[in-house]
């Protein structure tokens, strides 16, 4: 018996979005529609809730300064403490790890050549928090562990579509040697369009975003040649995040001689605070 | 050989590579230092005072007494970092955004409710030129 990728699930994590839940201020005329988007995801995680969720994200200069700046960071802790990032913790439940499996995936992908950086204390921040609450609501407890894959993509270079996918692909089969009959979903977050710098913020690109997620459905080989010049011409400076999503889709069995995944649920909405919204589930 | 940097004909925006990153080094460690909320006092307490603490230029300290998050920006700041700012000064991020836009809030809140900047017209720096 060895653990399985059942699922990927793909969203943005806008941190105002999580703000708005958390005062209980998520509804009305802005808000109602962008939790509308989620519900059906609610209905499906309650029937299709993994044992640990790989959670793929950007840490936003909370857990990283300029101090250390890893591309690939995989926390391997027992548990995860909520990252106060300028306003207090957000009031989510902790963050509790899975170090057996996070610890199997070091040991199997370090050996082909990528070499990640162990990280025992993340303080996990919006990135990593804001898709929990999106799929999960406001429990007690997170349902399941979190293993978190903290990704550069603040300081340049950032890693390339091509090695994020591969990255994935290597996720993928090291989850499905674990030995334990565990059911892993692999989660990418960020995105969708957006740019929060600079005279051209604001920036957001409807018919690139539409396309990027056809092609992260039906071509993800393809679309992980694109360059990073592009990502930041087309979908502005922090839509770069949207590489990290190749990540999840690289883990998918399909990829490795599986069956096509079904898009179980697709959503995109304009705008949520500065940024483009956009949320898919695949399934296995 | 120099670095290729292609993305410099991209319109107002300011790629963190690692020309940026190495001159802004200092600039971002002090906007890291304010997420401790004692740091946060003194630096409200006296910006000058504790600006001078850290290993800045002049014209970042500036930059940072003006909240002039595009000369920030150009002086090597990163906006995640450069946002701790603006979460000490209690300001909302979009008031941030709408800083570096040129636009008022109103403006840029209404821009983003319409649907957001248009790429078109805004991929290449020739683009801007033509128009202004």
């Amino acid at each position: 018996m060895s653990a399985s990728v059942t699922a990927s699930v793909y969203s943005s994590h806008v941190p105002a979005l999580g703000a708005a839940i958390d005062l209980g201020k998520a509804t009305g005329p802005y808000w109602d529609p962008v939790m509308a988007g989620y519900e059906p995801s609610k209905a499906w995680f309650d029937a299709n809730t993994p044992d640990v969720v790989f959670l793929v994200y950007n840490d936003h200069a909370n857990a990283f300064s300029l101090d250390f700046i890893p591309t690939f960071a995989i926390g391997t802790a027992p548990e995860f403490p909520i990252a106060d990032e300028g306003w207090g913790p957000r009031p989510v439940p902790r963050v509790v790890g899975h170090p057996e499996l996070a610890y199997h995936i070091v040991q199997e992908v370090i050996p082909e050549g990528f070499d990640l950086t162990i990280v025992n204390r993340l303080p996990v921040d919006h990135g990593l928090t804001v898709p929990l609450t999106l799929m999960f609501g406001q429990p007690e407890a997170w349902p399941c562990a979190v293993v978190p894959l903290a990704v550069n993509v603040v300081q340049y270079p950032i890693p390339t579509g091509e090695r994020c996918l591969a990255l994935g692909k290597a996720i993928g089969r090291a989850i499905r040697s674990f030995p334990g009959d565990l059911k892993v979903q692999v989660w990418g977050t960020g995105g969708m369009s957006h740019q929060l710098q600079g005279p051209r913020a604001g920036l957001i690109n409807q018919p690139w975003d539409n396309a990027f997620l056809d092609r992260l459905i039906s071509d993800p080989e393809g679309l992980s040649h694109m360059s990073y010049v592009e990502y930041l011409r087309e979908a502005g400076s922090e839509g770069v995040e949207l590489v990290m999503w190749l990540i999840a889709r690289g883990a998918m069995p399909d990829l490795a001689g599986g069956d096509t995944p079904t898009v179980h649920h697709r959503f995109y909405h304009v705008p949520v605070s500065n940024s483009a919204l956009g949320h898919l589930i695949l399934e296995a | 050989m120099a670095v290729d940097k292609p993305y410099l004909d991209i319109p107002g925006t300011t790629v963190f590579d690692a020309d940026q990153s190495r001159i802004g080094y200092w600039l971002n460690q002090f906007c890291m230092s304010l997420m401790e909320p004692d740091n946060r006092a003194r630096f409200l307490a006296d910006e000058r005072a504790y600006l001078d603490e850290w290993d800045m230029t002049e014209d970042q300290k500036l930059a940072v007494l003006d909240r002039d998050l595009n000369r920030m920006l150009s002086l090597g700041g990163n906006i995640y970092f450069l946002a701790k700012i603006g979460a000490t000064d209690g300001k909302s991020f979009r008031t941030m955004a709408a800083s570096m836009t040129g636009m008022s809030e109103e403006e840029y809140a209404a821009m983003m409710e319409a649907g957001g900047r248009s790429p078109d017209g805004n991929r290449y720096q020739s683009e801007w030129d033509v128009s202004s």
